[in-house]
């Protein structure tokens, strides 16, 4: 089953890099190495905006596609064509993020739009899955019983099945964006702007202190976005279904 | 009243058709609860979930009320009609009384009125309102939750509902709990119930009527007295089983076969007068009562023979008494525990009521044969 896959939180790496970058960054701030990063304090604000940018934009595009088609694949009217789908979906899935990002180069060239297009495909995936597979996952008695009530098939939608599933849901956008912001820096590489290029930069010309520029404020948006997707499932998945509270 | 008018149902199956409702026709007079009993797969719950079109008939009309339902519009028709299932089904996403509301607010009712309902309708299932309304169905135990399911079919007072083995995943001590709390519930509210059970006890104990499926079919459509004690063939009387005149024992209460008449003495009063009346009545015995009338003791016809002096002199004491709402079940297990042909039945307040033996016990369980038999 696909399930209790999708139900699986990120793997261990994706949240404990971020922390163990955040942590170098502290330990770097206490060495004389602040100085260095805080050279490129101009390109950082620049870069950043760049970036933030192309993360909020695909991975929103990303929620606000993928949940809807997650919906739509749920739906019983889908049953037959939604596992062939979900198949599709989940070989794409296997595909590296950087394999993404390259595809995507080779169908729209350079720039921001392969970019925002390599990362909105990456991020997407969870989410449908997630999206398809808890709304599935919500027991057919109470689906039956919001029914016999008399509920409407769009009462049932938002007042049953979306609450219900709701956790997996946040758990595959939580994903997705935790992929998305990782992914980000890899859009320099197409042209696509953002904080990889003080990375990249940093690499090939052997300059910590300006691949630090780039790594440090990318640790620290991971941190951040993660943090603030687990307070929205804390606060918006409701109570009797929140496995949090 | 509900009326079903040759109900058929054919589910297309890859495996050919499947006949689950087999031109089925009965009525559900107003305020009765009709259960419909029999083995798994008979076609109950297809017969049911036609009612409130979960599931849409092949052919045949459904009347509620009188009106046919066809002429309704689906969603409309199932807000009006109270349902409940097996799983209970509360969402566990709202508080318990988000659930109550559900059915009210679908229905245009203002929050206030339908919040207000919910906490009376806990009151009535005696869960305290201020400590369950803003509980989440989690939290509740599986008996607690099994009562909201069925207050929350209550919420918006529909005259008919649907109870699709309502307490079938409960432990049987707690069902037992549940079914009397229920039934003093519907003796009050009176609603037109279908009932699906697949266990004759239950049947016996909540239903008006009992319709017994087979293969989509009804088999026999009776009261439980009749369905026990003259089973229409030997596919019913094989369901029923084989002790089916036993649990005809729980149809009956003390009181119904309980003598009113049989010689009651005071303590205080004389032994030769109790002799007296225990010849008049040819019984051989009377119980003895206190000054607040409760029985406390007996006299034999043997032991007051001659005798002078005072009733509390020679009188023994009870074995037992037995509450005269209690049914003929207890009552003759109550005989049996203390090896004893009659017990003294009491109402609520400990008074004496009557005396129930054990020949008229068996005299009220075989009358239904001797009239049958006159009649053939
Ligand atoms: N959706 C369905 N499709 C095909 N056959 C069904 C369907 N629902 C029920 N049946 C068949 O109809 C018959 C009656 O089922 P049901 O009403 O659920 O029985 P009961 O409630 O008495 O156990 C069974 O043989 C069952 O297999
Ligand atoms: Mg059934």
């Amino acid at each position: 089953m696909a399930a209790p896959a999708a139900m699986q939180k990120p793997r261990l790496g994706t949240r404990v890099v971020p922390w163990i970058a955040l942590a170098a960054g502290i330990l770097i701030g206490t060495s004389g190495l602040i100085d260095q990063i805080g050279a490129y304090w101009e390109d950082i604000t620049y870069l950043s905006q760049g970036h933030m940018v192309l993360v909020a934009a695909s991975g929103g595009a990303a929620i606000l596609t993928g949940i809807p088609v997650g919906i739509w694949l749920s739906r019983p009217s889908m049953e037959r064509s939604a596992e062939t789908v979900m198949q599709v979906f989940n070989i794409g899935t296997t595909i590296p993020t950087l394999a993404v990002i390259a595809l995507s180069m080779t169908i729209l060239g350079i720039g921001f739009a392969p970019a925002f297009f390599g990362l909105f495909v990456a991020s997407l995936l969870p989410i449908v899955r997630n999206t398809y597979a808890g709304l599935l996952a919500v027991p057919a008695h109470l689906k039956e019983a919001a029914h016999g009530m008399g509920m409407t098939p769009a009462q049932i939608l938002f007042r049953v099945e979306i609450p219900n599933a709701l956790y997996v849901i946040f758990s595959g956008v939580r994903t997705a964006l935790a992929i998305n912001v990782g992914t980000t820096p890899l859009a320099f590489l197409i042209g696509g702007g953002g904080l990889g290029e003080l990375i990249f930069t940093g690499i090939d010309l052997m300059d910590t202190g300006m691949l630090l520029a780039g790594a440090v404020p990318v640790a620290m948006l991971a941190v951040l976005v993660d943090f603030l997707m687990g307070q929205a499932q804390l606060h918006l998945v409701p109570k009797g279904v929140n496995p949090l509270r | 009243m509900i009326r079903l008018e040759n109900l058929t149902k054919v589910f297309e199956t890859p495996n050919g058709p499947v006949v689950a409702a087999d031109d089925v026709n009965m009525e559900v007079p107003e305020g009765e609860i009709c259960i419909l009993l029999g083995p798994s797969g008979c076609g109950k719950t297809t017969a049911l979930k036609m009612i409130n079109r979960l599931i849409p008939l092949t052919s045949g009309k459904i009347y509620i009320d009188g009106k046919d339902t066809s002429t309704l519009n689906d969603v409309e028709l199932r807000r009006n009609i109270g349902y409940v299932i097996q799983q209970i089904g509360l969402f566990p996403n709202m508080t318990i009384e988000e659930n109550i509301c559900v059915v009210p607010k679908l229905l245009g009712w203002d929050t206030e009125r339908a919040k207000k309902r919910a906490a009376e309708l806990l009151d009535l299932v005696a869960l305290d309102p201020k400590l369950f309304l803003k509980r989440y169905p989690k939290e509740l135990s599986g008996g607690q939750q099994q009562r909201v399911g069925v207050i929350r079919a209550l919420a918006a007072d529909p005259p008919v509902m649907l109870m699709d083995e309502p307490f079938g995943a409960i432990d049987p001590i707690n069902r037992e709990v549940i079914q009397d709390e229920f039934l003093k519930m519907q003796s009050e509210l009176k609603k037109t119930i279908m009932f699906v059970s697949h266990d004759i006890d239950e049947a016996v104990k909540m239903g008006d009527k009992i319709a017994i499926f087979r293969a989509g079919k009804i088999e026999q459509y009776d009261s439980p007295d009749v369905v026990l004690a003259h089973p229409a063939n030997e596919f019913i009387a094989d369901f029923v089983g084989a002790d089916r005149t036993l649990k005809r024992l729980r149809l009956v209460t003390a009181k119904q076969v309980c003598d009113a008449d049989a010689p009651a003495v005071s303590r205080h009063g004389r032994a030769k007068d109790a002799h007296a009346m225990i010849r008049e009545h040819g019984t051989h015995v009377a119980v003895v009562l206190d000054a607040d009338h409760h029985p406390v003791g007996y006299v034999t016809e043997d032991m007051v023979e001659g005798a002078s002096g005072l009733v509390h002199e020679f009188a023994r004491a009870l074995p037992a008494t037995v509450p005269a709402r209690a049914d003929l079940r207890a009552v003759v297990s109550e005989m049996f525990a203390h090896d004893t042909m009659w017990l003294a039945c009491t109402d609520d307040s400990g008074r004496y009521v009557g005396v129930i033996t054990q020949p008229a016990v068996t005299g009220a369980l075989g009358e239904t044969y001797r009239r049958a038999g006159k009649a053939a």
